[in-house]
């Protein structure tokens, strides 16, 4: 089988395959180790094969300020099965070749610094992971990590506020890797009834500064939402909803959030 | 005075802005607003007509003379927080917060508290200048604090109870967070310690340092000298923040006093400068009680307001400089501290503040009685003679 070096490029390359053949980016979100270490590998391969471009998995984490409800849910149960960041990665260093789909971990701050920021780069580059979302490490503090990943070759996604002023927006399309994660509401992580008006304004702007994809994420959850979405957006991300099918054991239902996307 | 602090609200490694973007537009309006605002004689004059009318200082600095003879060391001092409106430090700090959310054209407040002294501040001040007030506060405090959340409603504050993870003081922020990001639009955080993202850690130090300098003149004015010693329990730590501060650049002993609960060799305690390490929660760099995959660990406290598993940057670097000594002491310590004043000097102490007499009749025993000791005596121990009584006759 062909080896393939993990990191921001093969994150651009699948990126980029997938919108020049007209496609839009779909990148479900699962918190790892949640229904088990075990399930961890079986789940991404589901995804992968169901058409996610990519996958985000979230490290447990004992107190996730960026999360709503369930997102917080899974991770508690997770913690509760004693699952680690160490054995996330174990286990993605042994199976990683059996997922075709770029991999994102996303993790707050603290667990990679005990881990040590310079081995946990090595560790995760090593395990394949792609690239990394942080949500409190804002680009004020990216220095904290930034020597790590690039020696290590990860991308380090920005997330971009509709709070972030417009000086602020270029300068953190202008720093993200992989894409720039545009949040979509004012809050944290969860399922929304609706969004803003002006989010396709706000979209231009982000497209205009961004030599990444532009994905949208927060609060998407239906098939609709992911068709609106795509519309302005070069796709989404979608976590809650995608906990709450797997748990329910609604594959169905992860089918047709996926082929939504392309809907337009 | 000597500058702990850099530009971006650093303390050597400690502090920062580790926060989710939404949120740091709001902070650096904070910022901006914060810089301007005490710059500007008419914000201060207000504060100052606030403080002295409505909070009732300055309050005394008593020369505890029963307990001086009972200790036979140092002479002891009480800077008097518990008798603020309200009955504790807490109010230093929300009424400066509460006028710069005026300033800042907002008209709502969340907050979190742990013993329920910061959200009866909020609660308070928010009454004061009619803005809407939403305090969260862990479930498994509620019912350790339940005068305290009776007090919030009746001053017309919203308590939401939080149930996550150990149900207190660390959730209860979590929870004010998650509330604040989504909110953040027309309402104002009012952090309750020195704690948190730039600017708040600075702030609140500012607003508290009101104590240490009215301690620092009436020491002057009763002996003539400064004290040698100073002493003040450490949570989050805004009152011995507030105090240590205007003393930083002098030669005083200063002691900061964690909360031990059952041992610091116990799984039970909240002593985070004691047995903890640094790591980043709540939007800062600080020492923390957290296991070795950096999950966050509950503390633990006879008292609700030291109970939490963090504590300030600013103390963080305090404590690796040396500038500052750190110690722990347990409950049963506290509980005999709490006896102790108020059976020698009439004066009933928060559980919090009894911490700091703990460790303070010992260091004075120490000390020579041509040598004088300050006890931040931070609130005082109505809402806590229940809880008190209950472990008394157990």
């Amino acid at each position: 089988m062909e080896t393939i070096t993990h990191g921001k490029q093969y994150m651009q390359v699948v990126f980029n395959q997938t919108l020049e053949q007209n496609e839009k980016i779909f990148v479900p979100y699962i918190m790892g180790g949640d229904g088990g270490i075990e399930s961890l590998i079986p789940t991404l391969q589901q995804l992968d094969q169901a058409g996610a471009t990519a996958i985000e998995i979230g490290i447990p984490f004992s107190d996730p300020v960026a999360d709503g409800p369930t997102i917080q849910e899974a991770g508690k149960r997770a913690r509760e099965t004693g699952v680690t960041l160490q054995q996330i990665l174990d286990k993605l260093a042994e199976e990683r070749q059996s997922i075709k789909a770029p991999i994102i971990v996303m993790t707050y701050l603290n667990p990679i610094f005990q881990f040590g920021v310079d081995r946990f780069m090595e560790v995760a580059q090593s395990a394949g992971i792609d690239g990394l979302i942080i949500p409190d490490l804002p680009l004020e503090h990216e220095s904290f990590i930034r020597q790590a990943k690039e020696k290590y070759g990860l991308a380090l996604i920005q997330l971009v506020s509709l709070t972030s002023s417009k000086e602020r927006i270029k300068q953190i399309a202008q720093a993200s890797e992989g894409f720039l994660y545009a949040v979509t509401v004012n809050g944290i992580t969860g399922a929304r009834q609706t969004f803003a008006d002006d989010l396709a304004t706000h979209f231009e702007l982000l497209q205009t500064y961004s030599d990444v994809p532009v994905l949208a994420g927060f609060g998407i959850s239906t098939p609709d939402h992911v068709q609106s979405m795509t519309e302005v957006a070069d796709g989404v991300v979608v976590g809650s909803q995608i906990i709450q099918s797997l748990k329910a054991n609604d594959f169905d239902h992860i089918h047709a959030l996926i082929n939504a996307k392309d809907n337009q | 005075m000597e500058q702990t602090q850099q530009s971006n609200g650093m303390y050597g490694p400690y502090g920062g802005r580790f926060i989710p973007e939404t949120l740091m537009g709001a902070v650096q309006e904070l910022e901006a607003s914060y810089e301007e605002a005490i710059q500007d004689e008419a914000f201060q004059a207000r504060l100052q007509q606030l403080l002295k009318q409505y909070v009732g200082r300055e309050n005394p600095l008593y020369f505890a003379a029963n307990l001086t003879e009972e200790i036979g060391g140092a002479r002891i001092y009480l800077k008097r927080e518990d008798l603020n409106h309200t009955g504790a430090h807490k109010i230093n700090n929300t009424i400066g917060q509460a006028l710069l959310t005026e300033r800042m054209g907002k008209r709502k407040v969340v907050a979190e508290t742990g013993a329920g002294q910061h959200g009866v501040a909020t609660a308070t001040v928010c009454a004061l200048l009619n803005l809407d007030c939403v305090i969260f506060m862990g479930a498994e405090d509620m019912k350790r604090q339940k005068l305290n959340v009776f007090r919030m409603e009746l001053l017309g504050a919203k308590v939401e109870a939080v149930e996550q993870g150990s149900a207190t003081l660390k959730d209860a922020v979590n929870e004010a967070l998650r509330y604040w990001v989504s909110n953040v639009d027309d309402t104002h955080y009012i952090m309750g310690s020195v704690l948190g993202p730039h600017p708040f850690p600075k702030m609140v130090r500012d607003f508290q340092s009101v104590i240490g300098r009215e301690t620092k003149q009436q020491h002057l004015d009763a002996e003539g000298q400064l004290p040698d010693a100073v002493v003040a329990c450490v949570g989050g730590g805004s009152n011995a923040m507030g105090m240590f501060y205007p003393f930083i650049d002098d030669h005083v002993a200063l002691y900061g006093i964690e909360a031990a609960g059952e041992g610091v060799e116990t799984d039970h305690h909240a002593a985070t400068l004691t047995k903890g390490s640094p790591g980043i929660l709540h939007g800062a760099m600080m020492y923390l009680l957290q296991d070795e995959a950096g999950q966050i660990l509950e503390a633990s406290s006879i008292s609700a307001g030291l109970d939490y598993p963090g504590v300030g940057p600013e103390h963080s670097y305090l404590k690796d400089t040396d500038r500052v000594h750190y110690l722990a002491v347990t409950d049963d310590d506290a509980l005999e501290a709490f006896q102790l004043l108020s059976r020698t000097e009439g004066i009933i102490p928060a559980l919090e503040s009894s911490h700091a007499v703990a460790e303070a009749v010992k260091i004075a025993k120490t000390m020579s009685p041509d040598e004088s000791l300050v006890i931040c005596l931070s609130g005082r121990g109505d809402k806590d003679v229940e809880a008190v009584q209950e472990h008394l006759q157990s």
